[in-house]
């Protein structure tokens, strides 16, 4: 993966910026010592690594804009930062980049449970925004399996999903304020603790733009009111295709589960091994939850498992208690951990149309002989999100540009069948040269004239999201 | 009244214009705006219909109508409950869904699944300039690159004209079932309806009616579901609401009333739309003008006002936490609200990006 050579200009202006960037934030956090900068060299998508110029880590608004505004003075491309957790090297620096991270602003700001929202710092991470209003009886319903370390800064940046996000949507749909710093240092408030926009969509463009738009440093989200319970059902299937094809007879029924996961045979094996939630060992699996109240539950499990046998289940397994439903979820929650004890993998993240899944399933099996790389899925079945993981060895000379190409030609499927490149994981440097498969030069121009409004410098983030080739006039700017 | 016939025709007009274009749907809406009228509707009709995957492709100026009588057939529904105010507007014609979604028209059910753009997954637009622009796509889940489509939901046809949109369907579900408490004050009933929509009973619709057939102050709650689930959650939400009042179960709910605004049809007063933080509703209509005739939706996030012709309602409600539209009349300030210098400036600078020559719409929005 090509990134632009850095600026030496900027490289030999090291100690004045440090500098600079000192008094910009008094509270201290701007780290420079390259044995410090070292953690900083990358995200979760730990192929690619490059330690920054400088890291600052503000903490307030104010301490962000001032940063920034040393940044823009200085011609520094800045690269914000929550908790490193993306899969696309989103958050990857490049050698003249200063990683401006959220990570010391966590604070909860505002909860009102009467209009359903809380107010956060976007340094918090995922999981803590619910652990601050479980006890009220509510939950922030995006949760990326990640949730734990993720930040709520990445989610917005990346507009993440998860399990649950067939019903209850992905990060924009449950976002209904932020406070953004453009790279001038412009601070800017978009939407509140009202529900629609005042005049154009800000608030829309800004989530899922990578950090290339401006830092999040606030932001109000909408909670709900916990489920009277939920309940997972685990069903068994003879081929991908067979369970791929019941994903879609459910939803087709008119049930709304809260989740549709998929798990097929080398991924049941190895998450069988690391974590032994006592799965059936079969070709595919489906974990299907629901929620509301016992007798909800009860007539909505009927009729999926109803639905589930005239696919010939191998079995169908439903949780009769708190504790069944913790071992059933167990397997799926552990499937990544499982996969990294196997060896390398890359995990991608195209999404196809829920009718398309038997289809590319079996295409993807075939992939696999052909480039002699193993793959397990893993994934979101009930919106189509993919997550194929591609196996390979590091250490083998040429894998990992066999593991790109054979993962290339996935997404390029995914596009084929009338999907996308990712559903939730972002471009980043990752799939950023694939753009072009999916969008048109008009399209993408049509995206990159919005960075120049937020940020005409092209200064945030500059090398990622959009081909290299296809942003080079505007970074050269 | 230019009308093109196809996308390509329409990026000709486009392209080839020599001043501002007024972009006409239907026409519902009536809104005038200066400059020559082209029309949308030629770009008529759905292209793409899975059921299975909760998703309708269809060309911009496709009558709502033809879209709702499709998705009838199969059991689905546009589950953001667009709103059909010609009876309020006093207009005639027939809403396309471009309309809808270029206006992000949401109804009573956005309280709980989302407004129009959270249901819009691609469009396919025209530009100030003429170029054909594709974002987005027809999956649920689509984090590629950045999001153009939901920044053309509620644009007004000022950034460009939605040719072709695909969005996201719901399965309608078997029963309905209605709760309502008599006579509460706004304060109360925000109250008792952030108690319901705080509650795990899924309530899909949260209104209070100052207004009502039966002159008495209305509180309205919608559940929707299998027909078991809707008997359960109906008792356990009336047991909830019991301390606020009278209250009453019913089955099945009529909410065009909520939804449409009828009872405001006809005479001359301007109707206005205030969106705010729900706990402050009862004192933004405290402070509306005297005599204001009023409807509380979304749980009080969303408050609607028939105020006297020409009221300036932003002068009257003071600062908001949120904004306030005017939806009908003339008067009382511009129509959409002002925004702050940062937010217009980044408005403005994707206007002269993506209508570089200020032909789309012009003014209409700022
Ligand atoms: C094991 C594992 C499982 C995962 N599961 C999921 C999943 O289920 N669903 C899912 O959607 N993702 C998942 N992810 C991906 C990742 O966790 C998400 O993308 C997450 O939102 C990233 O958050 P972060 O705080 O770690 O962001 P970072 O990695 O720090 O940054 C991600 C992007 O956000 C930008 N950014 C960070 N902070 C800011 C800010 N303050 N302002 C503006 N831009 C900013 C960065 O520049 C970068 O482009 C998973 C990752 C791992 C490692
Ligand atoms: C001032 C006003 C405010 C309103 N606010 C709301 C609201 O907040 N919530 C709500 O649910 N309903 C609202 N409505 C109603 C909503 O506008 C209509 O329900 C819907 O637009 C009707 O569709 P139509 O095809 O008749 O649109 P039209 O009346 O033809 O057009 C409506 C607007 O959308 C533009 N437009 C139409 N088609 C396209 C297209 N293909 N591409 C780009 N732009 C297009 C038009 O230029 C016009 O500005 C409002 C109406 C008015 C007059």
């Amino acid at each position: 993966m090509e990134m632009p050579a850095p600026d030496a200009r900027v490289m030999a202006r090291k100690a004045r910026i440090v500098q600079r960037l000192q008094e910009a934030v008094p509270s201290g956090g701007v780290i420079h010592d390259p044995a410090e900068t070292r953690a900083y060299e990358c995200d979760a998508l730990t192929a690619y690594r490059c330690p920054p110029l400088a890291v600052v880590l503000p903490s307030s608004t104010a301490e962000v804009a001032a940063a920034l505004k040393v940044c823009h003075e200085e011609g520094v491309p800045v690269v914000p930062r929550g908790a490193g957790t993306s899969l696309a090297g989103g958050a990857l620096p490049t050698a003249d980049s200063v990683i401006l991270g959220v990570a010391r602003m966590a604070q909860v700001l505002e909860i009102d449970t009467a209009s359903r929202i809380i107010r956060v710092q976007t340094g918090r991470t995922n999981l803590s925004v619910t652990g601050a209003v479980e006890d009220l009886g509510f939950f922030y319903a995006p949760d990326p399996s990640s949730q734990l370390a993720c930040a709520i800064a990445g989610n917005i940046a990346m507009n993440s999903g998860g399990a649950h996000c067939l019903k209850y949507g992905v990060t924009t749909n449950n976002l209904l304020g932020l406070t953004l710093v453009q790279m001038d240092g412009t601070v800017v408030e978009l939407g509140g603790a009202h529900l629609d926009a005042a005049g154009l969509d800000l608030l829309a463009l800004v989530c899922g733009s990578e950090g290339q738009l401006g830092v999040v440093t606030e932001a109000t989200l909408r909670i709900l009111p916990k489920p009277e319970g939920a309940r997972p059902v685990l069903i068994g299937f003879g081929s991908s295709e067979v369970a791929g094809a019941c994903v879609a007879d459910i939803i087709r029924a008119g049930l709304l589960p809260v989740a549709i996961e998929f798990m097929d045979r080398p991924c049941i094996e190895a998450t069988e091994a690391f974590a032994g939630a006592g799965y059936p060992m079969c070709e595919a699996l489906l974990i299907v939850e629901v929620e509301g109240s016992d007798a909800e539950i009860d007539e909505q499990l009927g009729l999926i498992t109803q639905i589930a046998r005239g696919h010939d289940p191998v079995e169908v397994r439903e949780a009769a208690s708190a504790d069944e439903a913790a071992r059933i979820w167990l397997g799926r929650k552990s499937a990544f951990g499982a996969m990294g004890q196997l060896g390398d993998y890359m995990c991608l993240d195209g999404t196809i149309p829920v009718s398309a899944l038997p289809t590319v399933l079996g295409r993807i099996g075939e992939m696999s002989a052909e480039y002699g790389l193993r793959v397990a899925n893993v994934f979101h079945a009930g919106d189509g999100n993919m997550h194929p993981l591609i196996l390979f060895d590091a250490n083998r000379p040429g894998d990992l540009e066999t593991c790109e190409a054979f993962g290339a030609e996935i997404l390029k499927l995914c596009v084929e069948v009338g999907g996308c490149l990712t559903g939730e994981h972002g471009v980043g440097i990752e799939k950023r040269d694939l753009m072009s498969v999916q969008y048109a030069p008009a399209d993408l121009e049509a995206q990159m004239r919005v960075k120049d409004v937020f940020d005409p410098r092209w200064l945030l983030n500059p090398a990622k999201v959009f081909p290299l080739g296809a942003s080079a006039a505007r970074r050269a700017g | 009244m230019r009308a093109p016939a196809d996308e390509a025709e329409l990026a000709e007009a486009v392209a080839g214009a020599e001043g501002p274009l007024a972009i006409v749907g239907g026409g519902t809406c009536g809104v005038a705006v200066a400059g020559e009228p082209l029309s949308v509707a030629g770009l008529s009709g759905i292209t793409l219909y899975e059921p299975g995957a909760l998703t309708m492709v269809a060309r911009a100026g496709t009558p709502l109508a033809e879209i709702e009588a499709a998705l009838e057939a199969e059991g689905q529904r546009l589950a953001f409950e667009p709103p059909d105010f010609r009876s309020l507007l006093g207009t005639d014609g027939e809403p396309t869904i471009g309309g809808v979604f270029a206006t992000n028209a949401s109804g009573p059910r956005r309280i709980a699944v989302g407004a129009a753009r959270d249901f819009l997954l691609g469009v396919r637009f025209v530009d100030g300039t003429g170029t054909v622009v594709r974002n987005g796509g027809r999956v649920m889940k689509n984090v590629t690159g950045y999001d153009l489509t939901k920044l053309m939901a509620g644009s007004w046809g000022t950034l460009g004209v939605l040719t072709e949109v695909a969005f996201k369907v719901l399965p309608k579900p078997a029963a309905s079932g209605l709760v309502t408490i008599q006579a509460l004050s706004p304060e109360r009933a925000v109250a008792a309806m952030a108690a319901a929509l705080g509650s795990p009973f899924e309530v899909t619709g949260a209104a209070h009616l100052t207004e009502t057939p039966g002159d008495v102050p209305g509180t309205m709650l919608r559940i929707e579901g299998s027909e078991a689930s809707v008997a359960y959650r109906l008792e356990r939400l009336a047991a909830l609401m019991a301390p606020f009042g009278n209250v009453a179960k019913s089955n099945g709910a009529d909410w065009a009333r909520v939804r449409d605004l009828t009872f405001l049809e006809g005479g001359d007063a301007d109707v206005w739309r205030l969106s705010v933080r729900p706990t402050t509703a009862a004192e933004v209509v405290a402070r509306l003008p005297e005599g204001a005739r009023v409807l509380l939706d979304w749980g009080g996030g969303l408050i609607w006002a028939a105020v006297p012709p020409g009221t300036d309602v932003r002068g009257a409600v003071g600062p908001l936490s949120g904004h306030a539209r005017r939806v009908r009349g003339g008067g009382g300030g511009p129509r959409f609200p002002p925004e702050a210098a940062p937010v217009a400036a980044l408005s403005a600078g994707l206007r002269a990006q993506f209508d570089p020559r200020g032909i789309l719409n012009p003014g209409l929005m700022g």
